[in-house]
């Protein structure tokens, strides 16, 4: 269940916090999400998306720990650079 | 596309495979609860890459799957009914209910509009002030939120014709469910992602310490799935029955804190029937008498009554991880994605059209 | 030639109305057309276009209908559309497109303006393609009975060359080369719709794909069998010329060209690439040793899988993890999905 997609927001629009939307770029496309449940967020964060409310920010510093945790699990192989 | 295609990377999966074969040194039985990890691991193949020794069992977390039949009867109920709309996510429109689903009902005349977001629901409503739209609020704990943002914008926009049908269900009752059955033979789980991401971890930790189980919080892409099933792995093979936390990068212990406040300000736990398994205890939510106004089922007069499943559906053994969808008697024969008997072979990540589609007919 | 079919089709009882559905590019689609349509009349089977041997010449002769939402989107509107598909028809059954008539049906109270931008449409696409729209019809229908407006195009064509372009063709060790990159014209149009709005870049890929097709013949390209995309996608198509020619075909997804934003959209949606419809693309089966110089000769062309074996009809796919799935054709079109 619960597909959620993570973007990157490019600009907020609308004040009070449960009202605060944005228009957020998922590879490119951009699309309007609620703000409502991230009050911290702001420009240039990535956010998860789903049914159109961003649920959370994304932790860069926890996503570079997994893939390096990943790395050293799995002895990674050279192919898959990114 | 950052921080999802990383996840996607051949040489991970892999790597993280051979990891996984090198660790598992005797049969284990892992659960993944949600229907969209069910379904990343059949179109990715993930299975096949796991040694023999791995069996991997599919749960209930397909909220389309488990909503009841009487739901849906009443959801069509409600689209058939004049001046009402019924507004609803893709997902739900070819679900059969007792006798059709909405998009057939559609074709006899039933208004039913698709939406992608709660919040088009409302502004359906704001836009058609003289139609009475009615949400179909399907969806586990990472969906409430937005549906109770939905209701709360509603109530400040002075909507007098918007309501919801609320079919929603919680994770945490039906794993406990599931993990006490007496035939559950699940050693290991691997938590909803997306659910966690809005309800954090804490509720797992009783669980794993109840039943003896590690619980793995899981993402949805090949890399993170294949991750947390070594996690998992691992554990079991260590004899540890802890929660772990895979998906760090979208989730907190804590989860999402004003999402869980106003959720549990509008919304109170009631037992609910899943289909194909039967009433599990505050399982379900409905609006909480201050915000009653919203609830369809309390606004129009709509049948009650209990309905019986087509007797040759197994969904309820599907869900619960007793058996596979091949297992079942109907299956590709009787039920099929057009014709289905049951829910699991309509959803999109149903475990049976999962199978289905990827081609999974035997071992 | 039979006065009647001999063997009744089974009635379409589990359905007793038209759905959606049945015109998805699916598995329903595909029943209804072999219940209704095919057990009833006589058509040539499994080929886009028929093809016909007139008074010497070998001519291909197709139709199509156009009912597209939004009837103008990015890239396109259902005029150009209207051209381009039946051309792509006659191109796929080894034919020169010659000649095409287009019949309108048009809803009461369908803007003048409107109309005359999609007809302006048509004839810019006819006049760059090198056909003429030669006749025609018009209705006009009440309000509500038709949405804004329908296209039906009939076109006709002369085959370039003398094999038949054809599933049976199709043998083992042949490679399926795809001519682009695919979804654009699925979710160009999704973006479009109402309350679906995303902003992007993506423009349909609805183009005429004659000369292309064309230019691997007359390269010298062993080309077997040929296949335009359409509804249903890429997936849909390859596994139609795998069951009429029962032949296993692998293909591998990381050779699949697709746009970053395409996929992102198809992800935001929840929809996979390979059924997206597209408007402007093409597969072709070619003998074992063509595939490269074939997708060379068609701008962002990619040999995407091979004929493994003859016998039954499968296609396999290895995923992006070097994991191998079943593709099946999905029952109807998909749908949006938040689960």
């Amino acid at each position: 269940m619960c597909l959620a997609i993570p973007g990157e927001i490019i600009e907020i629009t609308g004040g009070d916090p449960l009202t605060r939307m944005a228009r957020v770029s998922f590879g490119g496309v951009v699309r309007e999400a609620s703000l409502a449940y991230v009050p911290e967020a702001k420009p240039g964060d990535y956010v998860l998306v789903h049914a159109g409310f961003a649920l959370q920010t994304i932790d860069e510093e926890e996503a570079r720990r997994t893939l390096e945790l990943i790395a050293q699990m799995g002895g990674a192989e050279e192919d898959g650079a990114s | 596309m950052k921080h999802l295609e990383e996840y996607r990377d051949a040489g991970r999966a892999r790597a993280l495979a051979a990891e996984i074969a090198r660790t598992v040194t005797r049969p284990w039985r892992i659960m993944e609860i949600c229907g969209g990890q069910t379904h990343a691991i059949l179109r990715f193949g993930i299975d096949q890459l796991l040694p023999p020794e791995l069996e991997l069992v599919h749960g209930p977390g397909c909220p389309v799957c488990v909503t009841p039949l009487e739901l849906i009867d009443r959801a069509i109920e409600l689209a058939h009914t004049p001046g009402a709309v019924l507004a609803s996510f893709g997902d739900m429109l070819r679900v059969p209910g007792s006798k059709t689903d909405l998009l057939a009902a559609r074709a006899a005349g039933a208004r039913v509009a698709m939406v992608y977001s709660p919040l088009e629901a409302v502004r359906l409503a704001a836009q058609k002030q003289d139609q009475q739209i009615v949400f179909f609020a399907v969806g586990f704990e990472t969906t409430v939120p937005g549906v109770a943002l939905a209701v709360r914008e509603a109530r400040r926009l002075g909507l007098r014709n918007f309501s919801i049908l609320s079919a929603h269900v919680l994770v945490p009752p039906a794993l406990r469910a599931i993990l006490g059955s007496p035939q559950s033979r699940i050693q290991g789980v691997l938590a909803a992602g997306h659910v966690c991401t809005v309800e954090g971890y804490e509720d797992y930790e009783p669980l794993a310490a109840d039943f003896g189980v590690p619980v793995v919080v899981t993402g949805f892409e090949p890399v993170d799935l294949l991750q947390g099933i070594l996690l998992c792995v691992r554990q079991l093979e260590q004899g540890r029955a802890e929660v772990e936390n895979q998906y760090a990068r979208a989730v907190r212990r804590e989860g999402n804190r004003e999402a869980k406040a106003l959720v549990r300000e509008m919304f109170e736990p009631v037992d609910r029937k899943w289909r194909g398994i039967g009433v599990i205890p505050s399982s379900g939510l409905a609006l909480r008498p201050a915000w009653r106004e919203f609830d369809a089922e309390a606004r129009f007069a709509l049948s009650t009554g209990a309905v019986a499943e087509a007797s040759e559906c197994i969904s309820g053994l599907v869900l619960q991880g007793a058996k596979k969808p091949y297992e079942c008697a109907a299956f590709a024969t009787r039920c099929t994605p057009e014709r289905p008997l049951g829910a699991p072979m309509v959803s999109s990540e149903g475990a049976c059209a999962a199978y289905y589609r990827y081609g999974r007919h035997h071992v | 030639m039979s006065d009647f079919a001999l063997s009744c089709p089974a009635p379409l009882a589990q359905h007793d109305r038209v759905l959606m559905a049945h015109g998805g590019g699916g598995r329903l689609m595909r029943e209804l057309i072999e219940r209704m349509f095919a057990a009833r009349l006589d058509p040539q089977h499994e080929t886009d276009a028929a093809t016909l041997a007139l008074g010497g010449k070998r001519l291909a002769l197709t139709t199509d209908s156009f009912v597209v939402r939004p009837i103008f989107f990015p890239g396109g509107d259902i005029g150009s559309l209207a051209v381009h598909g039946t051309v792509n028809d006659l191109a796929m059954a080894g034919a020169e497109p010659v000649a095409l008539s287009a019949a309108f049906i048009l809803e009461e109270g369908l803007e003048m303006e409107t109309l005359s931008r999609v007809v302006d449409s048509m004839a810019e696409a006819a006049r760059r393609a090198g056909v003429r729209i030669v006749t025609g019809d018009t209705k006009v229908v009440e309000r509500g009975h038709a949405d804004q407006l329908y296209i039906t195009t009939t076109g006709v064509g002369v085959l370039i060359h003398d094999g038949e372009l054809a599933p049976w063709r199709v043998t083992e060790g042949d490679e399926v080369v795809l001519s682009g990159d695919i979804g654009r014209h699925g979710m160009a149009v999704m973006s479009a719709r109402e309350g679906l709005t995303f902003d992007s870049e993506i423009v349909s890929d609805s183009a005429p794909v004659h000369r292309e097709a064309l230019g691997l013949l007359s390269s010298g390209i062993r080309v077997h069998c040929m296949r335009d995309l359409t509804r249903g996608g890429l997936a849909s198509a390859v596994i139609e010329i795998a069951r009429a020619a029962r032949a296993r075909v692998e293909l591998d997804e990381t050779r699949i060209p697709v746009r970053e934003d395409v996929r992102a959209a198809c992800e935001l949606l929840g929809f996979d690439p390979l059924y997206v419809a597209n408007e402007g693309r093409f597969i072709a089966f070619v003998a074992e040793g063509d595939g490269e110089r074939a997708a060379a000769l068609l701008p962002g062309g990619a040999v995407i899988g091979k004929v493994k074996e003859t016998g039954s009809g499968v296609v396999t796919l290895r995923s992006l993890i070097g994991a191998e799935r079943v593709l099946d054709l999905l029952s109807g079109e998909q749908l949006p999905r938040i689960c």
